[in-house]
C-alpha cells in the first residue's frame, strides 16, 4: 500500500487533469473544491486506507470514506476510477444522462465506491458516525473517514452530530474540513464567518488537528498522528487548509471557480499546467 | 346500540405494540438497533434500551442527526429503528430522510408515534396530519399505519424482515384491541374485516375501529357496508381496492390525517385512473388541529364514527345519481 510521495504526486496530477476534463466535458460542475481536495483523496485511497477493490456496501473490515460535500464529486470519481473501482473511461459520462456518475454522488445507480447519496449539505458527518458505531458493534477495528466543506459548517445538523460523536466517544472516526475559506456567494468570512473552528470542535470534545491540505507529507503526518488516539474516546477533526482551485493558477482566485466549468481555451490552459502521468480517460 | 361485528376486552395504545415487538426483535434479530431522540418512554422503547444497552442509541433532541446516523448504521448491516413523534419523524427531517434514507435506499425503519389528532392536549404543533402524504411521495418508501396493538406489533416484526426504508406510523391513545394476535402482517396486503355490498369503507390506523362502529350503525339502517383495512398505504393493495369498489359502487376513506395527500388521495388516484366512482373522504379538511381530548378532537375535526356514517350515506346517494347520469349518457 505504501507509495512514495512522487508516485502520489503523479497520481494527483492525473486526477486534476481528470477533474478539469470531466467538468469541461460536462459543461458544468464544481472544479474548485475538487482541485483543492485532490491531495487528501489521493492520499486516502492510494496510501492510507485499507480498502477492497471488490466493492461491498457493508465494507466490513475495511476503511470507509464518506464525502459530505458531494458537489466535489469529480475528484472522488477520478480517484475511485484510478484506484480500480470502475473503468476510467466512465469518467467521460459524468453529469450526463444515463450515467452512474451523477452530479452529486448517489447509490441508486450502484456505482462501486459510493455508499450513500450526498449533496444536500450537512448530512455526511451523521452518516459517518452511524457507520463508525456499526463498526464498533461489529468489533471491526477499521477507520471511518469523512470530508466536509467549511461553508458546510453553517448547517445546524453538523453541530448535532458534533455533540453526539463526543458524547458517545466515536473515536474510530476521522473527520476533515476543507478550509478553503470560499463558498458560492463569496469568502466564508464575508458570507458567514465560522470563526475559530478549532476552538469550537475542541469545546465540543473532539481532538483537533490542523495542517496544510495541499501538502501530501503534512497530511500523512497529521492523519497518522490522529490515528494514535484510536481508543482515546475522542472523535478526531483535521482542519485542512487548502486553496480552492489548487494546481490551476487562474482558478486559485477565491470563490469564482466553485461551480463553473472551463471553456475549451481555459481547459487547455489548465491542462498545460498539469502533467499527464497515467493516461487521460 | 347496534351490534358490532368485532369485540374487545381491553384497550391498549398502538405504541405499546411497537415497544413490545421491538423488545422481541432484540432477542430474535441481533442486527436490530434502536435510536431515540429523547422520547424513550413515550415511544415505549425503554424495555429495549434496558435489555440491549449496546444496541440502543440515545441521540438527544437532534432528529436530523438521528436520521443520518440511522442511515450510516445500515452500512455494516444493522437494521436501525428510529423513534420519535410523527411530526419530528417526518416534516422536521424530510431532507435527511429523502437523501440519506429514501434516495440511498437504506434499510431504516422510521417509527413514529403520536401521529394525528389523537395525540390530544399538546395541540397542533405536535399533531401532524401531513406525514402520510410526505412519506408516500418519496420513491422507495413503504408507508404503514396499523390499527391496534396487535397489528402494530405484527407490523413491527414484519418490517424488520423487509429490506428497505419504511415509515411506520402509530399513536398515543388507548384503543380497542380487536385484531387477531396470530394474524401475520403482510406488507401491502389489505384486510377485509367485514364484507358488504352497498359501500366500501377503506380505513387506516385508529380509524378502522370507528369504521367498524359505523358499519354496525349502517347495518341498523339496512345498509351493508364493507370494511377494508388499508394498513399499508404504500404500496397500496390496488386489487383489493378495485375489487371492493367495483362490487359496492361507492367509496368512503377514513384516516386521521389531512384528506389531501394521505389515504383518501391514494385511493382517489387509483379510482380516478381506472374506476371513477363516487368517493367521500373522512379526514381533516385543510386545517391544523388544536388542544383537546382525542374524542373531542375527532368529533370537531370530522373524524368520528358519525362522520363515517354520514359519508357512507352521502356516497350511496351520489352512487344513485351517478348511476342515473351514467344510464342517461350511455
Amino acid at each position: 500500500m505504501q507509495n512514495d510521495y512522487q508516485a502520489l504526486t503523479n497520481i494527483a496530477s492525473q486526477v486534476r487533469r481528470d477533474i478539469v476534463r470531466m467538468v469541461h466535458n460536462a459543461g458544468n460542475g464544481h472544479p474548485g473544491g475538487a482541485l483543492g481536495c485532490t491531495e487528501l483523496l489521493v492520499l486516502l485511497y492510494f496510501d492510507i486506507m485499507q480498502h477492497q477493490k471488490d466493492f461491498t456496501m457493508n465494507g466490513d473490515n475495511e476503511d470507509l470514506f464518506f464525502l459530505s460535500n458531494g458537489h466535489i464529486s469529480a475528484v472522488w470519481y477520478s480517484v475511485l476510477a484510478r484506484s480500480g473501482y470502475f473503468p476510467v473511461e466512465e469518467l467521460a459520462t459524468h453529469r450526463k444522462i444515463n450515467s452512474r456518475l451523477q452530479g452529486h454522488p448517489t447509490t441508486h445507480e450502484k456505482l462501486p465506491g459510493v455508499r450513500i447519496a450526498s449533496g444536500s449539505l450537512g448530512q455526511g458527518l451523521s452518516v459517518a458516525i452511524g457507520a463508525a458505531l456499526t463498526k464498533k458493534i461489529n468489533e471491526d477495528s477499521r477507520w471511518v473517514y469523512v470530508l466536509m466543506g467549511d461553508g458546510e459548517q453553517q448547517e445546524g445538523q453538523i453541530w448535532e452530530a458534533a455533540i453526539f460523536a463526543a458524547h458517545r466517544q466515536v473515536d474510530n472516526l476521522i473527520a476533515f474540513i476543507d478550509l478553503n475559506e470560499q463558498q458560492i456567494d463569496g469568502g466564508t468570512e464575508q458570507v458567514m464567518a465560522n470563526r475559530d473552528l478549532s476552538a469550537k470542535y475542541e469545546a465540543f470534545g473532539w481532538e483537533v488537528f490542523a495542517c496544510d491540505g495541499n501538502d501530501l507529507e503534512a497530511l500523512k503526518t497529521i492523519i497518522e498522528q490522529a490515528q494514535q488516539g484510536q481508543n482515546n474516546g475522542k472523535p478526531k477533526m483535521i482542519l485542512m487548509q487548502t486553496v480552492m482551485g489548487q494546481g490551476v493558477d487562474f482558478m486559485m482566485t477565491g470563490h469564482h471557480w466553485h461551480g463553473k466549468a472551463p471553456n475549451a481555451e481555459q481547459a487547455n490552459e489548465a491542462l498545460a499546467q498539469l502533467k499527464e502521468t497515467l493516461g487521460d480517460f | 346500540m347496534p351490534e358490532l361485528q368485532y369485540s374487545f376486552t381491553e384497550k391498549k395504545d398502538t405504541r405499546s405494540g411497537f415497544g413490545d415487538a421491538l423488545l422481541t426483535l432484540g432477542q430474535t434479530n441481533p442486527e436490530v438497533v434502536a435510536l431515540c431522540a429523547d422520547l424513550t418512554g413515550s415511544l415505549k422503547m425503554t424495555d429495549f434500551a434496558q435489555a440491549y444497552p449496546n444496541r440502543f442509541f440515545q441521540v438527544g433532541i437532534a432528529e436530523a442527526n438521528m436520521m443520518g446516523i440511522a442511515a450510516g448504521m445500515t452500512i455494516g448491516g444493522k437494521i436501525p429503528f428510529t423513534g420519535t413523534f410523527a411530526n419530528f419523524s417526518t416534516g422536521r427531517v424530510y431532507d435527511q430522510i429523502r437523501q440519506s434514507i429514501a434516495y440511498s435506499r437504506k434499510n431504516v425503519k422510521i417509527c413514529a408515534s403520536h401521529a394525528g389528532l389523537t395525540l390530544g392536549e399538546d395541540g397542533a404543533t405536535h399533531q401532524i396530519l401531513e406525514d402520510i402524504g410526505m412519506m408516500r411521495m418519496l420513491p422507495h418508501m413503504v408507508v404503514i399505519n396499523p390499527c391496534d396493538y396487535h397489528q402494530t406489533k405484527n407490523a413491527t416484526l414484519a418490517i424488520a424482515a423487509y429490506e428497505g426504508p419504511v415509515y411506520l406510523r402509530f399513536g398515543r391513545p388507548k384503543m380497542p384491541v380487536f385484531t387477531d394476535p396470530n394474524q401475520p402482517f403482510e406488507i401491502g396486503k389489505a384486510i377485509t374485516f367485514i364484507e358488504g355490498t352497498d359501500v366500501s369503507i377503506f380505513a387506516t390506523g385508529h380509524m378502522l375501529w370507528y369504521a367498524i362502529e359505523a358499519q354496525a350503525e349502517l347495518a341498523d339502517q339496512g345498509i351493508k357496508a364493507e370494511v377494508v383495512n388499508i394498513h399499508t398505504i404504500k404500496p397500496l393493495d390496488l386489487k383489493a381496492v378495485l375489487d371492493s369498489a367495483q362490487k359496492t359502487g361507492c367509496v368512503v376513506t377514513a384516516e386521521e390525517h389531512q384528506i389531501f395527500g394521505g389515504l383518501g388521495s391514494a385511493i382517489a388516484e387509483v379510482l380516478g385512473q381506472c374506476l371513477p366512482l363516487p368517493i367521500e373522504m373522512v379526514g381533516v379538511n385543510d386545517r391544523f388541529g388544536e388542544s383537546g381530548t382525542p374524542d373531542e378532537l375527532l368529533k370537531k375535526y370530522g373524524c368520528s364514527t358519525l362522520d363515517i356514517v354520514k359519508a357512507c350515506q352521502k356516497a350511496i346517494e351520489r352512487k344513485k345519481t351517478f348511476n342515473q347520469t351514467k344510464a342517461a349518457l350511455v
